[in-house]
């Protein structure tokens, strides 16, 4: 069997190395870990690889999708290796698919799970936001994208730790993409990574003249008030108080979750509060998935009851 | 400038999904087939760069049920040109075949921009983004919340973990994943779209593209196993609410 190759996004810790090393155990193969830089770098989280395969180059920093995914193509031309392993963040949404049409090998996307029998790999996707989970069975070699929340900091044996230093793919030398510059996102006076109760309205609340309902309830709570991504996106209430993916990655003693389906994006940003508690009309939500307490009911009444008890 | 914007369907938002009897697929009896909620942000971005230098902007969605009415929706939202691409029966998951029908489609309409949402939540076997801009040979960048052009090259905005921001630079054509819009989806009245209903009028382009091989088999779909087993309220909104204050209270999780 052959090697496990993994993309590491130099923003995020080895944890999708912790998540390959019993895949490359099972099938008799080296951890491979990418990584792509500026310079020969120390990133660190990589112990469990058992080769560090590096290529630096000052095009590969600041990030560009383009420079990026010619160096993940390049690896996979230079291992072979039978998986290879992208978190789906920015990067894994701009490079793995395109590596996987780039060297002809399926690709499957969302992955929450996957194990290997033979030649074949068999995965656990989460589709139509968290609704529905879809099983698939993949010949290897094959690219896999893996949701972030699926994976979890837990450290595994250390690797071999060899270093190669791969040579840097000609594309390099002169990207049509440039990078422009850095942008802050605005300081709005809201940090929702150090609340330490949180209401977070999803779609279910309806339209921007019900977020008073929501800020009420807030108040009373002492909570700060927060919101899913299409509330965000509806122009309901400002991205600096965004949960998710694109937002706040949150751990608060209490998120109370009115009107969030609990899409895996979302997950991702709040799945490590000590409380979550979750009111929404749908039984099937996703969000019941991962909440400790919830409630099929309708979010104005029990937020309107709320405040009123608070109050 | 031509922009091009791919317009792909969804289950539409809060409708209930149930597993068809073949086990692979939502049953599509009972859900309403929409535009994809990214892909309304990207027609959003599309029109607001209409807007801003006069392009022309042409919708594009691969034949479907719906995809007419997605179609005219777009052009009542800005679109100038809206164009239902035939390449056969491709199936809803076969995320990757789309993109090839699309880029073939693509190639014929040479348009210096397309924009495209960064993803629907079918895209089982991969983003149309990064496989447009493969098989185009184009630039691509994706998870883009603003976009503007000047002088051949499109400034995008993109979004990493945490809210970080980048502005890049793509040189045209290229092809973009949008999260966001620039701006929300602007509201369009009923009776816009009962004019648009009639003077849309959508062009057909038939292409040819054969699945790659080697891809991935959808064995079954299925609903999640619940994984923590939240303990579950019943009751009215008042009782909902008093047990709910009585856990935070239980926890120590109230300030009064």
């Amino acid at each position: 069997m052959g090697d496990v190759l993994v993309y590491v996004d130099p923003a995020i810790n080895g944890r999708l190395l912790a998540f390959a090393r019993p895949l490359a155990d099972a099938a008799g193969g080296s951890l491979v870990a990418l990584v792509a830089s500026g310079e020969p770098s120390g990133v660190d989280g990589l112990e469990a690889a058992d080769v560090v395969l590096e290529v630096s180059h000052p095009a590969l920093s600041p990030y560009l999708p383009e420079a990026h995914q010619a160096v993940l193509a390049a690896a996979i031309t230079a291992r072979a290796p039978d998986l290879v392993l992208v978190e789906n963040t920015t990067h894994g949404y701009d490079l793995a698919a395109a590596a996987a049409a780039a060297a002809g090998l399926p690709f499957v996307g969302f992955c929450i799970g996957l194990s290997l029998e033979g030649g074949t790999a068999q995965s656990i996707s989460e589709v139509y936001g968290g609704q529905l989970q879809a099983t698939v069975r993949t010949s290897l070699p094959a690219v896999f994208a893996m949701n972030s929340a699926a994976l979890h900091e837990e450290p595994g044996g250390p690797g071999r730790g060899e270093r190669v230093q791969l040579p840097s793919p000609p594309a390099l030398e002169h990207p049509r993409t440039t990078f422009v510059e850095p942008l802050l996102p605005p300081d709005a006076g809201v940090d929702l990574t150090t609340a330490d109760l949180i209401v977070c309205v999803g779609r279910g609340i309806g339209g921007a003249e019900n977020i008073e309902i929501a800020a009420e309830l807030a108040s009373a709570l002492g909570a700060e008030l927060a919101a899913s991504r299409p509330v965000v996106d509806a122009g309901w209430l400002p991205k600096v108080r965004q949960i998710g993916k694109s937002g706040a990655s949150v751990r608060p003693k209490l998120y109370l979750g009115l009107g969030v389906s609990g899409a895996p994006e979302h997950v991702e940003g709040m799945q490590g509060a000590e409380l979550i508690v979750a009111v929404n009309t749908d039984p099937g939500a996703a969000i019941f998935n991962v909440a400790h307490y919830g409630a099929v009911a309708d979010l104005f009444d029990v937020a309107d009851e709320l405040t009123e008890l608070l109050g | 400038m031509n922009i091009a914007v791919a317009v792909r369907l969804m289950p539409k938002a809060g409708d209930e999904l149930e597993v068809a009897v073949s086990g692979t697929d939502i049953d599509r009896e009972l859900v309403e087939m929409v535009i994809s909620e990214f892909d309304d942000q990207a027609l959003e971005e599309a029109v607001l760069l209409k807007e801003a230098t006069g392009a022309t902007v042409t919708a594009v969605g691969l034949r479907a049920e719906g995809i007419e009415q997605a179609l005219r929706v777009a052009y009542a939202r800005g679109a100038d040109r809206v164009v239902v691409v035939d390449a056969g029966d491709i199936d809803p998951f076969d995320s990757r075949t789309a993109a090839l029908a699309f880029a073939e489609a693509l190639r014929e309409l040479a348009p210096d921009l397309v924009l495209v949402g960064v993803q629907t939540p079918c895209d089982l076997f991969g983003q149309t983004a990064p496989y447009l801009a493969v098989a185009l040979g184009w630039p691509q960048a994706n998870v883009i919340v603003g976009v503007s052009v000047a002088d051949g090259t499109a400034r995008v905005t993109q979004e990493y973990a945490g809210g970080r921001l980048a502005v890049l630079g793509l040189p045209l054509p290229s092809v973009v994943g949008v999260q966001s819009a620039s701006a929300p989806p602007r509201y369009v009245s009923m009776s816009r779209l009962r004019q648009a209903m009639t003077e849309a009028s959508t062009e057909t382009l038939a292409v040819s593209v054969a699945a790659p091989a080697g891809a991935s088999t959808l064995v079954s779909l299925s609903r999640p196993e619940p994984q923590t087993g939240a303990t579950m309220l019943d009751g009215d909104g008042e009782q909902v609410a008093e047990r709910i204050i009585a856990i935070l209270r239980e926890r120590g999780a109230l300030v009064h």
